[in-house]
């Protein structure tokens, strides 16, 4: 009795305080929600109306991209060229992520320099410098040819292949930095008892540091990912005519053909596609934590 | 008592003037120990000592710049540690987080390609022995410390290594905690039989737990022996001062004899008889030690005492005392604790003991009616 009547009495305050609580974090998050709702929700919106608005609603431009086999064969490209972009970015950066987060802390710093030092430069400059590498008469083709390697230049540029090492190379210190956060907090110990425990180097990576780095796997190619979709500079500059990707679409309709409400709708598509691929990406990546749990 | 069935005894382990240089700083100087087979061995010093260099030259991940490792008689030196088949359990724990309890202590069974049946049944053994049971399917983050430490014995002894290495590994535990962890290992080593090399920097841990003791300090042994040698006949001031506690008196030798006695005038003229394990000369100069439990204060106060008879039935000695548990027959058990003073007699298991206590020590507490 006594402690049912107490407990009604402490119920209806402690609700009180739960609420002046939440008002107390909203109040904390007001800045950044009215900053995001007026410089980003309320322009998608815009985006979206405008997708299906010209002279009149209409689901025209959606119609037109959906019928255009030329536009499809452009989503399909851009999220195949994300694909490869984030896997090479992976296999690239793993190994350097694992150094940058094993060596000496006086070292690791050095390295983290050089790998942030491209934000420092503009992306147009740095994009230049590869297609004076890559080009037909470029650094990397006259070694190949001065060392026999190949009887002509190869075609590095204007093609899939230079907008893959382009935008690779931007994108790899994402996926670098992602990565080596998550191994830095992985406890040395763990993989000296794994081989203590009688495991070998490959078992020890294999059963214990890769798992416990799949985090930073998850993070980083998600990152370099949903960044790669995006991609307009360096797929325009290294390229070929064939390699359009989305956003160069976009940015045609908007420039030149000045069709903004199909601009519109490539963009609403874009968006559409990169926040599925995130969800199905989300549930694979739980998935794998489960078996990891069952194995 | 014989090892459980699949238990192997435990291994020799065999130093031979290890040393290990860091570039220009000598962790380890040319350490040459012998640990015996299926013994608790404690590497005990200060930090900076060299008693965890020295416990990862033996584990494999730190190689040593001179010497000799030889676990039952073959050089391990140039082996990497997944060649060793040495236990270990690390001062961090280092249980694997995103395994869970079982998955952690099958892994080294895993790695060996043992059968999964064979797995499953090694698996439960282990986690009867550091009594775990039903704690199969957590994750190391819903368990307290000490129960991670378990899960980390358990996977260190599951495949059945010859030799146990343990670096600290009850440092990160409470005093209570780490108490019953101390039987708790003691009671497992005695079970299987594995030789088990122990560093710490707890001069009560060591003593209490271990068959023998190494002192390290500045990278060098000063000392290696049974608790009960060190406490009593140190070497030196520094095994004087960290095991146990030590009085220390300078003074001058002023007379010697050969047996190895000598009378020392300490500062202020006070004339103290003592022994030497070195010969010693008139005119040098000296430190006395002498334990506080050793100096016995003169009371000639008569009174008259409790008395009672009983049987020496468990020892456990703890440097500067011995805690006897002394059978009284119907009467029960009364656990005495002695100082280890002067010229104590250590008493054995069997012993026939008269106890004696002051009535005034002893308190009286009615009870209430209702309890038995």
């Amino acid at each position: 009795m006594n402690a049912d009547g107490s407990a009604l009495v402490t119920a209806p305050t402690m609700v009180a305080a739960d609420r002046r609580e939440t008002r107390r974090y909203l109040l904390l998050l007001l800045p950044a929600l009215l900053t995001l709702g007026t410089f980003f929700v309320y322009p998608l919106f815009g985006i979206l109306l405008r997708s299906v608005y010209k002279n009149g609603y209409t689901l025209e431009s959606y119609r037109q991209i959906v019928r255009t086999s030329v536009y499809l064969t452009v989503i399909a490209l851009t999220f195949r060229t994300a694909a490869v972009v984030t896997l090479i970015a992976l296999l690239l950066g793993y190994p350097l992520a694992y150094v940058l987060a094993t060596v000496r802390p006086r070292l690791a710093r050095v390295l983290v320099v050089i790998v942030v030092l491209p934000f420092l430069t503009s992306i147009i400059v740095r994009t230049y410098a590869w297609m004076v590498l890559l080009g037909r008469n470029g650094v990397v083709n006259q070694y190949l040819v001065a060392l026999g390697l190949t009887q002509a230049p190869l075609p590095l540029l204007y093609n899939q292949a230079g907008v893959v090492v382009g935008m690779t190379y931007v994108l790899l210190p994402f996926m670098v930095l992602t990565l080596a956060s998550v191994m830095r907090g992985i406890d040395p110990a763990l993989v000296r008892a794994a081989h203590s425990l009688g495991a070998s180097r490959w078992q020890a990576f294999r059963r214990v540091f890769l798992p416990l780095s799949a985090p930073g796997i998850a993070g980083g190619t998600l990152l370099v990912f949903i960044l790669s979709l995006g991609f307009f500079i360096t797929p325009a500059l290294m390229g070929g005519p064939s390699d359009v990707m989305i956003a160069m679409l976009i940015e045609r309709e908007v420039e030149f053909t000045l069709n903004w409400s199909f601009a519109s709708a490539l963009g609403v598509i874009l968006l559409a596609l990169t926040l599925i691929g995130f969800a199905v990406y989300y549930r694979l990546m739980r998935l794998e934590r489960l078996f990891e749990g069952l194995g | 008592m014989a090892a459980p069935e699949g238990v192997r005894a435990g291994a020799e382990v065999r130093l031979q003037g290890l040393t290990k240089l860091f570039g220009p700083v000598v962790a380890v100087s040319d350490v040459s120990m012998t640990v015996p087979a299926g013994s608790f061995f404690t590497l005990l010093g200060p930090s900076g000592s060299g008693k965890t260099t020295t416990l990862m030259m033996v584990a494999g991940f730190v190689h040593p710049s001179r010497g000799a490792i030889a676990i039952d008689g073959i050089d391990v030196a140039a082996l990497p540690p997944q060649k060793r088949d040495l236990g270990m359990v690390f001062q961090s724990y280092a249980v694997f987080p995103h395994l869970t309890v079982s998955e952690n202590i099958a892994f080294p069974l895993e790695v060996r390609k043992v059968s999964a049946a064979e797995i499953r049944r090694r698996v439960g053994e282990a986690l009867e022995l550091v009594r775990l049971t039903g704690y199969e399917r957590r994750l190391p983050r819903q368990l307290s410390g000490g129960e991670q430490q378990r899960v980390a014995l358990a996977r260190a002894l599951v495949f059945r290594p010859r030799v146990l290495l343990m670096d600290e590994p009850l440092g990160a535990l409470d005093k209570k905690l780490r108490a019953h962890m101390q039987l708790e290992l003691k009671r497992i080593q005695r079970h299987l039989h594995v030789t088990v090399i122990y560093v710490t920097h707890d001069q009560e841990e060591a003593l209490t737990m271990s068959d023998r003791v190494a002192v390290m300090r500045g990278g060098q042994t000063e000392q290696v022996g049974t608790p009960a040698e060190l406490y009593e006949s140190p070497v030196s001031p520094f095994v004087a001062d960290f095991v146990g506690e030590s009085n220390f008196l300078d003074g001058v030798v002023i007379s010697t004899s050969p047996d190895g006695r000598a009378v020392v005038r300490a500062e202020g003229g006070l004339e103290l008889r003592g022994t030497s394990r070195e010969p010693l000369h008139v005119g040098q100069r000296v430190v006395a030690a002498v334990r506080p439990e050793k100096i016995v204060p003169q009371d000639a106060r008569a009174s008259e005492l409790n008395r009672g008879k009983g049987v020496v039935d468990q020892i456990v000695y703890a440097g500067d005392a011995t805690r006897y548990s002394v059978a009284l027959g119907a009467t029960g058990t009364l656990t005495v604790k002695v100082q280890n003073r002067l010229a104590s007699r250590q008493l054995a298991t069997g012993d026939l003991v008269e106890l004696a206590w002051d009535p005034g020590d002893t308190r009286l507490f009615a009870r209430a009616s209702d309890e038995r």
